[in-house]
């Protein structure tokens, strides 16, 4: 299960806020491997520092100590066009991450410019295939959308450059239970398409145990202990505090066990 | 239906009227032309149901038109001096009655609109990309960029705007293109504050950390990004400060520091006619009533449009 050199690797990462007299270590010391095609999870109650760690990595938050590193090479504080190129974001708030005076076509062709990409129109539609949005969604503003389907197009544009890595921070947190499944099921079917790897966040057993094979779980900025999907469905956890928070939400990860199934 | 609306072309749908309202309603665009039509669609039903904001753009449109055909409208050549038919009320022969050398008004009322429209329109050509520049790029970049660009902007600001255009204009000279340049001196910084504010809430969103980890340079970030979102607010922001620039250039005019004498420029004439305001009371009323026309249209409208282009409205 686990390759022998992971593709992404945190060792000794601690990020910290606030002014030198007062700071406050928000994730203290966190390492962890990922493989390639690997889906690894965070979990941990609101302000334990998981999304914190994803704004480390993506690149919008350079102020950490410790390594990050991409097949064994060490991330520069200040991130390259290369690796934007190969990891992207996407977001929780489908209503706060699409720009509310773009059509879905230039949100998704601003991302081809950068990179320099060519075939735009044919790019476009094949990725809004990809998504599950026909080619009527093409020249819709977000605000003619809902949130699945905006949620599809922030997935969109996310997946245009092909990267090989997708950070997602709460991805169906904002939305309502039955978009929440497509949406999973799309995050799911387009892994192994893709052959991505993921890095996902969420407060959410139910969602991570369907995406994740592995995860860590966060307490106080630490990654306590990590856990396989099949561990979170069973509820077999060492520290007393992840068996807390198994048994608070062990009802609804078996309602999504029978979900899956 | 999806389909077949992508595969023709938008163009054929707009020849006949009927045609054309549905091809503004159809649910689904075909091109990007198209969505953007649809929106301007939807944001002119909206001005349209707002009878205060329609009022002004229409007081707007004959001001414009009343400018653009001045010489045909217009009865007397408006620099004739006739002195025999000086201070002469308002009648058939000179319908809004003569000045103090014998010049019909309504004539000279005519071309003054279009020196007027002059006046605000070029100062918000020059103010609006300057405010618009200066302010995202400080909101964006934050730092000593924006420490340094909102000190001089304090500076400007810590000035009455009309005094200030008034000791520009005392060193560059009278006239009404130095006019301009100091009315624009003076009214950049409000534009540029504004723009910050605005930029300063934008620059935390989500779409813009999108772009951001997208790999967008700065350069790209504010002016493909964050511009568009400040613009509805700038625009409301000019247009109301419209007003302003009418009332300083006619305040400039009135002290003899804007258009000179000669020229017909409302504050100029309601400088002269102030005069012989006990007597003749149309020479300094109807410029002072235009200008007030023109002043309140341009706030209506402002108004209105401050709810028409408010993003979050959608």
């Amino acid at each position: 299960m686990k390759p022998s050199r992971p593709l992404i690797e945190a060792i000794g990462l601690s990020i910290s806020f606030g002014p030198q007299h007062a700071r406050n270590r928000v994730v203290d010391d966190v390492s962890f491997r990922i493989g390639k095609g690997e889906a690894y999870g965070l979990i941990g109650e609101s302000g334990c520092g998981k999304s914190t760690i994803l704004r480390a990595l993506s690149g919008l938050n350079g102020e950490y100590e410790g390594a990050l590193t991409l097949n064994d090479r060490e991330l520069p504080k200040k991130r390259d066009k290369e690796f934007f190129r190969r990891a992207q974001m996407v977001f929780q708030d489908p209503f706060g991450s699409l720009h509310p005076r773009k059509i879905v076509e230039k949100v998704l062709s601003e991302p081809l410019k950068i990179h320099g990409f060519d075939r735009h129109s044919e790019r476009i539609a094949e990725t809004l295939d990809a998504v599950g949005l026909g080619p009527s969604f093409r020249y819709r503003y977000p605000h003619e959308l809902s949130g699945g389907q905006r949620q599809r197009v922030a997935i969109a544009r996310a997946l245009i450059i092909e990267p090989d890595i997708l950070l997602l921070d709460e991805p169906t947190s904002a939305l309502d239970v039955s978009v929440q499944a497509e949406i999973l099921n799309l995050l799911k079917r387009l892994r192994i398409e893709r052959n991505l790897t993921y890095l996902m966040v969420s407060h959410d057993l139910a969602v991570i145990a369907h995406i994740c094979e592995r995860a860590g779980m966060m307490h106080r900025g630490r990654i306590i202990e990590e856990l396989t999907a099949g561990q979170i469905r069973k509820s077999e956890a060492r520290e007393d505090y992840t068996r807390e928070f198994l048994q608070a939400s062990v009802e609804a990860v078996a309602r999504d066990a029978e979900v899956v199934a | 239906m999806t389909d077949k609306a992508i595969a023709s072309p938008a163009a054929p749908a707009a020849t006949s009227h009927s045609g054309l309202g549905q091809w503004l309603r159809a649910p689904v665009p075909a091109s990007p032309f198209h969505a953007r039509m649809q929106q301007l669609w939807l944001q002119w039903r909206r001005l349209h149901a707002n009878g205060s904001a329609l009022f002004g753009l229409c007081v707007i449109v004959i001001l414009l038109l009343a400018a653009l055909f001045a010489p045909l409208l217009a009865t007397h050549d408006i620099f004739e001096q006739n002195l025999a038919a000086r201070l002469l009320a308002p009648s058939a022969e000179h319908w809004l009655g003569t000045d103090e050398l014998g010049r019909d008004v309504y004539s000279r009322l005519l071309f003054g609109a279009r020196i007027t429209l002059y006046i605000a329109l070029l100062t918000t050509v020059i103010v609006a990309p300057i405010g618009l520049i200066v302010g995202t790029t400080a909101g964006y970049l934050g730092g000593w960029v924006d420490t340094v660009l909102m000190r001089i902007v304090d500076v400007f600001l810590a000035f009455p705007n009309l005094i200030l255009a008034l000791a520009f204009v005392a060193a560059l000279g009278p006239g009404i293109e130095n006019a301009i340049i100091a009315i624009s001196l003076a009214s950049w910084p409000p534009i540029a504050r504004l723009a910050r504010a605005e930029t300063l809430t934008i620059r935390k969103s989500d779409y813009i950390a999108a772009v951001r980890l997208q790999g967008a340079s700065s350069l790209r970030i504010i002016f493909g990004h964050i511009m568009p979102m400040c613009i509805p607010s700038v625009v409301v922001r000019v247009t109301l400060n419209m007003a302003a620039i009418i009332l300083t250039a006619a305040g400039l005019g009135f002290l003899g520091l804007g258009a000179q004498p000669p020229s017909p420029e409302w504050g100029t004439m309601l400088s002269s006619g102030r005069e012989f305001v006990m007597t003749s009371w149309w020479i300094a009323a109807i410029p002072g009533t235009a200008i007030l026309l023109t002043s309140l249209a341009f706030n209506l409208l402002g108004d209105g449009l401050r709810d028409i282009l408010d993003p979050r409205h959608g």
